[in-house]
């Protein structure tokens, strides 16, 4: 047991971070099933498991994109609409040739990862060549034309193949037919096939990929980038493929938490996926802190369940979720929060030093 | 910690405190009044947009079913029921955590969602779950389809398009009719889908539609010159009133004179604030109540809701408050009592329901029925309004 206290102490900042974070979300997934399995957690916080885990996703993603690779996103709903509609319309209209569901789930979701990442290579090729704020515009943009454009598609499978058609219904479907996206009435799921496992494996496959993307080669580059484009430059790394390769995995990550999501709702529209919903995520991102992966984890989590949390509260419940929100901020960046937290590492610090001697 | 943050820290501290007194007070009047022990009063939960864009039509709901529990409690007969509304924020994913918070307070009968996209997930978990539900305002078709216990107190959206259609042939209104319809709205999109099948085979001339969604309903001239240039006679609105108003008077504006036919959405917009009535003179619609209706049930509702909220009730307060009475008719005839589960409840009220005819504000006096789907019958009153009232027409 010392010995890998020892090992935990004596362990780089980053890897100890990253082995804090993996603990954090299996514990948190242990606790969660094993209350389950007694006591169980109320029909509230078990309703908001799935989306839990979908929102810590889309933080993890939208970190890697603002904390890490120091772009801005303001369109992230978007990806994540992209992975919840066509994951979705997948995942139903594979409902026949794959009846095992958890298949199903990794199917829809991996086809959503791909098509987000499409979409997000499509953008990157343009944006990310140039310097400045150019990213944030263009996703905000992005985000607006995707929920225009999923509110006016109409697609539809029956014994023919798919339908498509556009603005209005002209898909002439024969009997059994299946409408898959119904615009401006967004998707309506037969079953909900998302559960809490899937999810809780979403927000690992998450963290490895990552974690393994931030220390290694590629992601010293991409923060180098960040750092200084310069001097990136000038060693020989291109700005470019580097940014590149952030905000790719993290449509993809994206468009998987928007089908885990999707999946889990008996409905859902286009206009869910809106500029707030992308500002929540970047709130997400910002109070957990840029970078800090545990920090979004928690952040998305308590901010995802603060709002039911505070339903006593009745009409006043949003004011004060933003008075919540607003001590928490002021709470993370009082110096004399920090001050007490430097003391304690301090003092740490002096004991083991004491030790040695 | 210099002054001036400690100061800001103290202030929000002292807010939160404050907003938590408040919030304290403002639950216990969003609850019924009495607060009953548990076994004596039917617990009615509902969820509805209390917050956000759509909070007219949540609150109105919640008032009307307030107004009529109150009445009910008031009367101290056998049924009494304990009401709680949640707020969904007419977001599905809120809808469902608000339905789950009212079953962990324990709901018995459930008045579903107000509106339809969380109307069509709450159902699907009331089915799951066994709780009965009766919405009164979520016309989507998708809300009754495939459960056997969720029931509908308005019409469905397609069953308005129908009925406008038909009408509007019977009557003759007009020669070249256009449409302007809201495409990122599963309401507009119902019953414009139904009105143009329904219109192609009565054989009115339709010659032309324009869309326009949230984002973009601060201006209509587009459509409104689109529909000059068609030579529309008569324009149709499958839209809620804060639209239809704006196209009101922009029409004006412009000097375009079409008539203007609305349906139940249409229901409010001579409440409106800061709305001009002489602009909406003339406007035909189809709705399932009307506040000026003489008789006294209606006018005992509109001034006791007149007297406690300060505005005149809309459609979604009546269908709200036909609920209710609705239920205390339905468990009146299967004999229900409070300290029965929510799935014996579930039983009776599925057996029920489809034998029972109430007669409401809503619908005229021949009386409301449902059948074993869920759908409900009623006629729809076609209003016009003249000298800034509604008034009957035939």
């Amino acid at each position: 047991m010392s010995r890998v206290v020892n090992r935990l102490a004596n362990m780089n900042k980053t890897t100890r971070s990253s082995v804090f974070t993996y603990a954090l979300v299996v514990g948190a997934f242990v606790i969660l099933q094993l209350l389950r399995m007694t006591t169980g957690l109320g029909s509230v916080l078990e309703g908001q498991l799935i989306p839990i885990c979908a929102y810590v996703t889309m933080a993890l993603a939208l970190n890697l994109v603002v904390g890490v690779s120091g772009e801005l996103s303001l369109g992230h709903a978007g990806f994540m609409s992209i992975g919840a509609f066509l994951g979705c319309a997948a995942a139903n209209g594979l409902a026949e040739l794959i009846p095992f569901t958890p298949v199903r789930l990794g199917v829809a979701m991996v086809i959503g990862a791909a098509l987000a990442g499409f979409f997000g290579f499509l953008i990157g090729i343009p944006v990310l060549r140039l310097n400045g704020d150019y990213l944030a515009i263009v996703t905000l943009a992005f985000g607006e034309i995707i929920k225009s454009v999923l509110t006016n598609t109409y697609l539809a499978v029956d014994k023919k193949g798919l339908h498509f058609s556009f603005l209005t219904d002209k898909n002439a479907l024969e009997e059994g037919g299946l409408q898959l996206i119904r615009g401006p009435m967004g998707v309506m799921n037969t079953q909900r096939i998302s559960t809490f496992t899937v999810g809780f494996v979403l927000v690992v496959i998450t963290l490895v990929v990552i974690f393994n993307l931030v220390n290694s080669r590629t992601g010293r580059a991409i923060m180098a980038a960040r750092d200084n484009r310069i001097a990136a430059e000038s060693v020989g790394i291109s700005v470019t493929k580097y940014k590149m390769i952030a905000f790719v995995t993290s449509a993809a990550l994206a468009g998987a938490a928007g089908t885990l999501y999707g999946c889990s709702q008996t409905t859902f529209v286009a206009t869910k996926f809106d500029f707030n919903t992308s500002i929540l995520i970047l709130v997400f991102v910002v109070l957990g802190g840029l970078g800090n992966m545990w920090g979004s984890v928690i952040a998305a989590a308590a901010l995802t369940i603060l709002p039911e949390a505070l339903r006593q509260f009745a009409d006043y419940r949003m004011l004060v979720y933003a008075i919540v929100l607003i001590l928490v901020m002021l709470a993370t960046n009082n110096p004399a929060i920090w001050g007490f937290f430097a003391r304690l590492r301090e003092r740490r610090e002096e004991k083991k030093g004491g030790a040695a001697q | 910690m210099n002054s001036k943050k400690f100061l800001a820290f103290a202030m929000a501290a002292a807010m939160t405190l404050s907003m938590t007194a408040c919030g304290g007070s403002g639950s216990g009047a969003a609850s019924s009044g009495t607060d009953s022990a548990a076994g004596t009063a039917f617990k009615l939960g509902g969820t509805g947009p209390l917050t956000g864009g759509a909070s007219i039509y949540g609150l109105a709901a919640q008032r009307g079913a307030q107004i009529a529990v109150d009445e009910i409690n008031a009367q101290g007969g056998a049924i009494q029921f304990d009401l709680k509304y949640e707020d969904d924020q007419h977001d599905p994913e809120k809808a469902v955590n608000a339905y789950n918070a009212l079953k962990e307070w324990g709901m018995q009968i459930s008045l579903g969602s107000v509106t339809s996209q969380p109307g069509i997930s709450t159902s699907a978990l009331s089915q799951e779950d066994g709780i009965f539900a009766l919405t009164p305002s979520a016309s989507s078709p998708d809300v009754i389809a495939g459960k056997d216990n969720v029931y509908q107190m308005c019409f469905s959206d397609p069953n308005q398009g129908l009925a406008s259609a038909q009408y509007i042939a019977e009557q003759q209104l007009g020669e070249k009719i256009f449409i302007i319809w809201k495409s990122d709205d599963n309401y507009s999109t119902g019953i414009k889908d139904k009105f143009m099948a329904e219109a192609d085979k009565l054989g009115l001339n339709v010659v032309g539609n324009a869309t326009f969604t949230t984002d973009s309903q601060n201006d209509f001239n587009v459509q409104l010159t689109q529909a000059k240039q068609a030579e529309a006679d008569l324009l149709f609105l499958p839209i809620y009133y804060e639209p239809a108003s704006l196209i009101l008077s922009q029409a004006k504006a412009m000097g375009y004179a079409p008539k203007f036919f609305g349906v139940d959405g249409m229901d409010g917009i001579l409440t409106m604030k800061n709305f001009d009535p002489a602009l909406a003179e003339g406007v035909m619609l189809l709705t399932p109540f009307n506040a000026d209706d003489e008789d006294e049930a209606t006018q005992s509702f509109v001034k006791k809701y007149q007297e406690k909220y300060g505005e005149t009730p809309i459609q979604f307060a009546a269908d709200a408050y036909d609920c209710v009475y609705a239920y205390k008719l339905a468990l009146e005839t299967a004999g229900c009592t409070p300290d029965m589960s929510a799935a014996d409840l579930n039983a009776k009220m599925k057996e029920t329901f489809p034998t029972i005819t109430f007669t409401g504000l809503t619908g005229d006096g021949a009386g409301i029925t449902w059948d074993a789907t869920g759908a409900v019958s009623k006629s729809p009153k076609g209003m016009v309004i003249q000298n800034g009232a509604y008034a009957g027409m035939d």
